[in-house]
């Protein structure tokens, strides 16, 4: 067997790059002779927009062109990938995107004009003499505002701000009411998911070019799905067939689903060097980030538990307003959605569950998926109010919690929101969590920070996503408007070697190590002999790309298919030339062999013959060894975990800091742990900085007010501590070849409850109990609720 | 106008404009693309190179500041065979990158302290760290590699 199979902590390759400067990040590669665009972006939310003068402008040294809405007649709107359904059978509203804004403008920074020069600098000096001609509009910010019937309209051709008002599952409604009425305990609460901006420290990059000599367009663009640019790009915005259109996402340095997104930036880069028969390119400041990359999350919802006497819980109602923000960003509608709405049984038996949700339209940029998806936001008001009732009844929370557990014996569980999870164990991953955390100990631990004058308290939080998005069939029936497929081409080369192209992209993941372990462990070879091409649509199958936790789930399993049709083909050969039948032949430790014989050929014999066919059976069998496959999964993978936070509150300045952090999760089978336990800390680290730090803010005209680091709360290195990261409750996924479940979004959708479990415990304990704050729970929240 | 200096030991010039930064220089002058710009405030760090063994934001620094200075980027990090200086070796080790965009930054800081205090405590790396944001790693694998580079004993990744 390899060494660095299946399991191994393997070292990632393409860390050497990375770490000696040569990584290749869109905004290094210049074409020769590029020109630049720079940008005007509105600096108003909501305005009619009378005229754009820009006589001036555009005389000045070095500008080639200056682009207005006018220029984009014929192009179309960027396109929403997802529809749905509203509780009364209507489609949703979906008003038209623009590339630039046509006679209206609609959030602080949407895109005016757009100057192209031959410097960054002569194009940016020129945008400043561009006078606009507007009237301003009462901006709509606040969400419930802006479904009052007197509310101004974002869209003037919509009926109203409400894009639409789903149920789920409507036929339940009634029932649960029921339940409501004569539940024993009924726990209630009110909370915000706070608006967050992804972040990824490389900001988005778009270069466009164009060659004549045979009609086709290239972008190079900072995205985590190549193929999924080409396709709403070239199909929707500007009609180039696919065969003339080229994305290339280079080396992306993260994602975090903000880059999953079609932007204007790309097709306008893709459209000007058609136009100039120049290349273009963008490269986004990180003030054009806050204002310009879907944000994420912003949702305010009421949730209700119901329980009977003996601390069931016996149903669930949600109410939940979920900012769409000016325009329907590509994936928008699905996450306050269906990504939303059936995750909320969580880990428990809970038989009756309504969810509402009303997708509103605001001044403010367009909100879409950030890591987790609606699934941290279905998390978080689940785990506060379980955590709620157990304080409300005078019980242990992780009792509570345990009790209404689904059993580990009653997989595959269908719960009342549409899903079956195929299989889990929540009972192990929470007893790991408490035994990791040392939950026991913690009254020690509670001492010796009173004895420091400060508060101490621990919170928990257990959850359930569904990842390894996911099967086209259903999805199709929930409105999207694409397959969730992926793709993988396994090209064995004649000495042996082999290169995976796969639709999966790697923007940190590291899947340029990972995969080929896969691969070496079925074949029975060193991993170095695998090599990993992502993120070209030229040379790589049509492929959905990375996000929803789906690479090894999906584009693993994908790989595995063709590598399991090499190896059917390569016995076949090796049969051939051991003079066997196709059944004897075993491949074991990358040698083929008779059973029961000596008779046994090496790896490279074989796919030197496949390429060499001079003794080969080519009646039956093409040359070659190059196979391809789609892999479309039956289900969504479920991973689920246990995650324990503890902290300390400082009375005198109200600052939380996390003293400890424990995350038990269950992946499944894993690849490569170093890989899964980063994906975790990274993920715990984000949902830290929900709880604690982050938020981006407007005020009531539509300003953003946080649109830079200076106003934007990163965490940095000493907000967040050492995180204890476990994953040995193994419970494989029942319907993908590798048994996998997927790790990329945990970290961010388990934290926060437990972050801010852990703070209000911390005040209960101390005499100053408080039913909640909502995140991020500044140090100035926290006085003022500890001293209100 | 004209500036001049030292790149990783070599005598490099260029003609800038006054407004143009250190980072811009090196990224389009120089070709030096591992130096990164993430931020347009100061805040991130990605574009940290050293300045006559200091440490520096390049965004925050004009070209012609750096007039015959000698500049260290991260593509002057490894050793002279081209192998990954125990400090490279180290993130690589303990996983302390993953999209690597604020890796060349990270190190060029981490570099700096270790320069200056051979064996820092965590809290002390991670106050180092301060101008520098990773988005990906949660800093954990990040503080374990400085430590383990400056020969402390951490605990393995992955625990196996
Ligand atoms: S680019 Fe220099 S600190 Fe962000
Ligand atoms: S590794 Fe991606 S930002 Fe640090």
């Amino acid at each position: 067997m390899p060494k660095d199979g299946i399991g191994a902590s393997t070292k990632r390759r393409e860390d050497i790059r990375f770490l000696t400067g040569k990584g290749r990040y869109t905004d290094d590669i210049n074409l020769r002779g590029q020109a630049y665009v720079h940008f005007l972006r509105s600096d108003v939310a909501h305005a009619t927009l009378n005229g754009i003068d820009t006589s001036a402008a555009k005389d000045m040294p070095g500008v080639l062109r200056i682009f207005t809405a006018r220029d984009f007649d014929g192009v179309g709107g960027i396109p929403c990938g997802w529809l749905i359904t509203d509780r009364h059978g209507q489609p949703m509203q979906e008003p038209k995107h623009p590339i630039m804004a046509e006679g209206k403008i609609r959030h602080v920074g949407e895109i005016v004009a757009a100057v192209v020069a031959e410097t960054l600098d002569q194009a940016r000096d020129a945008a400043e003499a561009i006078v606009l001609d507007y009237d301003e509009l009462p901006a709509v910010i606040d969400m419930k505002a802006a479904v009052q019937a007197d509310a101004p309209k974002v869209h003037e051709e919509l009926t109203s701000n409400l894009c639409y008002d789903w149920g789920f599952v409507e036929e339940n409604k009634a029932a649960v009411d029921a339940a409501f009425d004569v539940a024993a305990h009924v726990t209630t609460l009110e909370l915000v998911n706070n608006r967050l901006v992804a972040n990824p420290m490389e900001p988005r990059v778009a270069i466009g070019d164009y060659a004549a000599h045979d009609d086709s367009s290239t972008l190079y663009t900072t995205s985590q799905n190549p193929h999924v640019i080409r396709l709403l790009m070239g199909a929707f915005v500007l009609g180039i067939p696919e065969h003339k259109l080229r994305v290339i996402a280079p080396d992306v340095g993260g994602g975090f689903g903000t880059k999953i997104f079609h932007y204007a930036e790309e097709a306008f880069c893709t459209f000007a060097a058609k136009q100039l028969k120049l290349p273009v390119k963008w490269t986004s400041t990180r003030s054009e980030a806050f204002m310009s990359d879907a944000h994420g999350r912003d949702h305010v919802t009421k949730i209700q538990l119901a329980l009977d006497a003996d601390n069931n819980f016996t149903a669930l109602r949600t109410d939940t307003y979920a900012n769409m923000g000016a325009y329907l960003s590509t994936f928008a509608p699905s996450v306050p959605t269906w990504l939303h709405g059936t995750l909320m049984a969580g880990n428990y038996r809970t038989p009756l569950i309504y969810v509402n949700v009303k997708a509103v339209f605001t001044n403010t940029v367009p909100v879409d998926a950030y890591r987790g998806a609606g699934r941290p936001e279905a998390t978080f008001q689940l785990e506060r109010v379980v955590d709620m009732a157990a304080r409300e009844l005078g019980v242990d929370p992780a009792e509570l919690r345990r009790q209404n557990f689904i059993r580990k014996d009653q997989f595959p569980y269908a719960t009342p929101v549409a899903v079956e999870y195929d299989t889990g164990d929540y009972e192990a991953t929470l007893d790991k969590g408490l035994e990791l955390s040392d939950y026991a100990g913690f009254a020690t631990r509670l001492a010796e920070s009173k004895a420091n004058g400060k508060l101490r308290g621990i919170g928990l939080a257990h959850y359930i996503e569904a990842c390894g998005i996911a099967p086209s069939n259903l999805v199709g029936q929930l409105g999207a408007r694409a397959g969730l497929y992926e793709s993988a081409t396994v090209r064995v080369n004649a000495t042996g070697g082999i290169v995976v192209m796969t639709g999966s992209h790697s923007h940190g993941q590291g899947h340029e190590t990972s995969f080929p372990q896969v691969i070496a462990q079925m074949i029975g070879i060193e991993p170095d002999q695998v090599e990993i091409v992502h993120g070209d649509t030229a040379n790589t199958p049509m492929g959905m790309g990375t996000y929803g936790s789906r690479s090894i789930a999906v584009g693993g399993s994908a790989m595995v298919r063709a590598t399991e049709k090499i190896i059917a083909k390569a016995k076949k050969i090796a049969a051939h030339i051991l003079e066997a039948s196709d059944a004897d032949i075993e491949l074991k430790d990358g040698k083929f062999s008779v059973a029961g014989t000596d008779k046994s050929l090496n790896w490279g014999d074989v796919t030197l013959a496949a390429y060499v066919p001079h003794n080969y059976p080519l009646k039956d069998l093409e040359p070659g060894l190059e196979e391809t496959a789609f892999y479309d999964p039956s289900n969504f993978t479920y991973p689920s975990g246990c995650y324990i936070c503890e902290v300390e509150i400082d009375p005198d300045t109200g600052k939380v800091t996390i003293e400890r952090f424990t995350a038990a999760d269950d992946f499944g089978n894993i690849i490569n742990p170093m890989i899964v336990e980063g994906q975790v800390q990274g993920g715990v680290a984000q949902g830290i900085g929900q709880a604690l730090l982050e938020n981006c803010s407007y005020d009531s005209d539509g300003q953003l007010l946080s649109a830079s680091y200076m106003d934007y709360a990163m965490p940095r290195a000493s907000d967040v501590p050492m995180i204890t990261v476990d994953h040995s409750c193994q419970t494989p996924c029942t319907h993908n070849p590798l048994g996998v479940k997927g790790c990329g979004e945990a970290g961010a959708i388990g934290s926060p409850p437990a972050v801010i479990n852990a703070v209000l415990d911390a005040m209960h304990r101390a005499g100053k109990p408080v039913a909640h704050i909502d995140m991020p729970v500044t140090p100035a929240k926290v006085w003022a609720a500890m001293n209100h | 106008m004209k500036v001049q200096m030292t790149v990783n030991c070599r005598q490099v010039s260029g003609e800038v404009e006054g407004r143009t930064l250190l980072v811009t220089f090196l990224r389009d002058g120089q070709g030096l693309t591992g130096t990164h710009t993430g931020c347009d405030t100061s805040q991130c760090g990605a574009c940290t190179v050293h300045v006559n063994g200091q440490q520096v934001k390049s965004c925050t620094m004009f070209a012609v500041e750096a007039e015959g200075a000698e500049v260290a980027t991260i593509e002057g990090m490894a050793n002279a065979d081209g192998s990954l200086s125990v400090l490279q070796q180290a993130f690589q080790d303990y996983h302390g990158l993953q999209c690597g965009f604020c890796t060349p930054g990270m190190v060029m800081a981490a570099a700096s302290l270790l320069a200056k205090n051979p064996r820092p405590s965590e809290a002390e790396v991670r106050r180092h760290l301060e101008g520098n944001i990773c988005r990906c790693t949660g800093y954990h694998n990040i503080v374990k590699a400085i430590m383990a580079a400056s020969g402390q004993h951490v605990t393995a990744v992955a625990a196996e």
